[in-house]
């Protein structure tokens, strides 16, 4: 070993900095508030610049990490989000709500003996660093193919490609069937975790490199894709999610104060009922809550009860946490803001008052068999173990199918059993020519990072398919 | 639909059809080249408003524009009545929904009450086009606050008007006089009934004595519309459906509207605080 090795990794791997519990759980902004230039540049020390870096193996958007970590060593804070921006339109997006955990800091080399990296609180770092500073550098835009694509869809798989192929030359409009453009990432993600103003600024950028953005326009509904490409669209994006909500069909389940995570995080996070009267899209304000699910979404809800309002919001999870989908810092926030969690058990029936209000949720504890197909151990039920938590709302946060409306209109356009669009896996390539898909549509519920991974390959794909055209 | 780049959603007409009964003709090209009848919009006044459901009455593809009839009952539709021709809504999706089912079925009994008169118009002038016999039976409270009279006449075979304080047409109600039409004889294949809940389950409690099909039309409460959010769901035949894709149309008979009640009082307690924060605001 070397001795600048040794000496690099004497750095501790650098904390972030954290609103306080107490405080935070009554109000929706931010929760990590982010490093420092001074934080950031020690953090950028820490990495040791290998020669084959396996860090980037592991990043579905092939970000240079290496190469913007030095350039933050260096001090060169705008250069570094350049590089990122380089392969990755979303940068403060990604910096906040990917899993780096199990991505590029899983495979981080000082991670073996040590704290990896913190790649994801420095690419946040930069993109902040350049959002703020004002000095947004366009780049290089490649001269007009003439070719035009329509990308159905604005989350992070559509604004992945939208910023792509912009750069490539290709006049790109994007749909958003809702009136704000962002997909998930302004309906689904809270606030505290990723706010909205931040979105904003990345579908400007891609604004200013030219990208139209239309709103209001469900595609299937407004136009079909048959209707974009007679109006000229010379390809076809989709990149609509899974939008439709799951329920368990339990007995009770239509009370009023049941809602879906979509509705519930729709309504706060969206519509900004948070904000109620001041928006005027209403929410129900529980005072005990019960959220039914184990995955990030599960703990966006609860954490949203807390803050409007709740005194108890219990996570009710069929597994134990070890099995629960959810980031351990999404866990361990939720778990420091108050929301208790109630494990091993399921909710078989909603109890409603005289006015149709749910007014507490009968579970069965359960117990943990055999594996099952998704390799993790199965909960059974556990016979006569009924027992009735008392809530005054649920939210039913346990994923999402796919919404029917492009397949139901799109003749040719191939699905599997369970409604997702079928395409492949390194181009997003449909049964219909010219047309891609990518994201959740395609994988059912997953997240941002791996859309933008699918967004990405597609664009390559539909790169290809226009030049050859 | 929104860009950045023109302006659509513009109010080109505005009229009162009663005090508390606003017709609108908006401007939205995209809406009114697929919009079909039963199908409706969501739209949003401002920035901070609601997203609120209304059927499309009407439309015109050469002008590009849609037409909706709305009640003022709530902030929203109150900011909505405000707004002056030439002013822009802020948001308007559709059309969304499936299309009323319109055959040839026989004699067709249309049935509209209030503002669901509005609701069953589009759907009757269908109806009447697609070769039924069209018998309409609307009715309101009282006398003023009765919509569509001539419209309905004209694209009826037969109009019936009922009123609950009799001050115009029978004195009672559309179903009544729905009764009244079975008692005498006529041979009924379909009816399509709208308007507030207890009018159409009230038909429904008619129609099902004697087994007539009968097509109701829910409003419940929506958020984005499009099959996303489950803010909607009714159900029918014991099955949960979302009223934004599966519907708005349903088989009354099968239709928990006890449920539909309950689920469309979720937040009368925020939109009357709404309602009254609001009162203050104008009279600042």
């Amino acid at each position: 070993m070397t001795e600048a090795k040794k000496k690099k990794e004497k750095i501790p791997r650098q904390a972030m900095p954290e609103q306080d519990p107490e405080i935070r759980r009554s109000n929706f902004e931010e929760v990590p508030l982010g490093y420092t230039a001074e934080t950031a540049m020690l953090e950028a020390k820490r990495c040791i610049q290998c020669k084959k870096p396996t860090c980037m193996n592991g990043c579905p958007v092939d970000v240079d990490i290496p190469g913007f970590i030095k350039l933050v060593a260096e001090g060169e804070y705008l250069e570094a989000a350049r590089k990122i921006k380089e392969t990755n339109s979303l940068p403060a997006v990604c910096g906040r709500v990917c899993p780096q955990e199990s991505q590029c800091e899983a495979t981080c080399v000082l991670g073996k003996k040590g704290d990896p990296v913190a790649i994801g609180r420095l690419e946040r770092f930069v993109a902040d660093y350049e959002r703020k500073s004002g000095q947004i550098l366009l780049p290089d835009v490649s001269p007009s193919t003439g070719k035009r694509v329509a990308v159905v869809g604005s989350g992070p798989a559509g604004l992945t490609v939208a910023g792509d192929l912009i750069k490539l030359g290709h006049a790109v409009t994007i749909f958003e069937g809702l009136h704000e453009s962002g997909g998930v990432l302004v309906y689904g993600i809270p606030e505290f975790r990723l706010p909205k103003l931040i979105v904003a600024a990345e579908v400007g950028y891609l604004m200013k490199l030219g990208v139209t953005v239309v709103t209001d326009a469900v595609i299937g509904r407004v136009k079909t894709i048959d209707d974009l490409f007679a109006e000229g669209f010379d390809a076809i994006f989709l990149g609509v999610g899974a939008g439709a909500p799951v329920f368990m069909n339990i007995p009770g389940e239509n009370l009023n104060g049941i809602y879906s995570a979509n509705e519930y995080l729709t309504r706060s996070n969206l519509m900004k009922a948070y904000r109620f009267p001041e928006y005027d899209t209403p929410i129900a304000q529980g005072k005990n809550v019960g959220v039914i699910g184990g995955g990030n979404v599960t703990m966006d809800s609860a954490r949203t009860a807390l803050r409007l309002g709740a005194d108890n919001v219990y996570v009710i999870y069929r597994r134990t946490e070890v099995e629960m989908p959810a980031r351990v810092e999404e866990v361990h926030h939720a778990r420091e803001e108050g929301v208790q969690f109630i494990l091993l058990t399921n909710p078989v029936e909603y109890l409603g008052d005289e006015n149709g209000r749910v007014k507490g949720v009968k579970c069965i504890r359960m117990e943990l068999g055999e594996p099952d197909e998704s390799g993790r151990r199965r909960p059974i039920p556990i016979k006569g173990s009924e027992f009735v938590i008392d809530v005054d709302m649920v939210v039913v946060a346990i994923g999402t199918n796919a919404n029917p409306v492009i397949p139901n209109t799109t003749p040719g356009l191939k699905t599997n059993k369970w409604g997702y669009i079928v395409a492949d896996e390194e181009t997003g390539k449909t049964s219909r020519d010219g047309v891609y898909a990518g994201g959740d549509i395609v994988t059912g519920s997953a997240t941002v990072i791996l859309a933008a991974g699918a967004g990405k390959k597609a664009a390559k794909a539909i790169d290809e398919y226009l030049k050859s055209k | 639909m929104r860009t950045g780049e023109y302006k659509l959603n513009l109010i080109r007409e505005k009229t009162f059809l009663s005090h508390a009964v606003v017709k609108m003709v908006i401007d939205a090209p995209n809406v009114a080249r697929k919009r079909k009848a039963g199908q409706f919009i969501v739209l949003m006044t401002d920035e901070k408003g609601e997203r609120i459901p209304l059927t499309i009455v009407d439309s015109d593809k050469e002008n590009g524009t849609i037409t909706i009839i709305f009640q003022i009952v709530g902030k929203t539709t109150t900011c909505l009545s405000e707004m002056k021709e030439g002013e822009s809504l802020y948001s308007v999706l559709g059309p969304l929904g499936q299309p009323t089912d319109i055959e040839q079925f026989g004699t067709v009994v249309c049935i509209g009450g209030g503002v669901g008169i509005g609701v069953v118009y589009p759907i009757t002038k269908a109806l009447k086009e697609a070769g039924n016999r069209v018998i309409s039976i609307i009715g309101a409270r009282t006398k003023d606050i009765l919509i569509l009279e001539d419209e309905m006449a004209q694209i009826s075979d037969e109009l019936l008007i009922a009123t609950d304080d009799g001050s115009y047409g029978f004195h009672g109600f559309v179903s009544d006089v729905l009764q009244k039409l079975i008692d005498m004889g006529e041979k009924i294949d379909r009816v399509v009934a709208i308007g507030p809940v207890p009018m159409m389950r009230v038909v429904c409690d008619v129609t099902k004595q004697y087994n007539v099909k009968t097509i109701v039309s829910l409003n419940p409460i929506m958020v984005d519309a499009t099959g996303m959010c489950g803010a909607c769901r009714v159900s029918v035949g014991g099955c949960t459906k979302f009223a934004c894709v599966d519907g708005p149309e349903f088989d009354g008979h099968e239709v928990d509207f006890d449920l539909l009640t309950s689920r469309l009082r979720m937040y009368y307690t925020q939109e009357k605080e709404a309602m009254e924060n609001f009162r203050c605001e104008c009279h600042d």
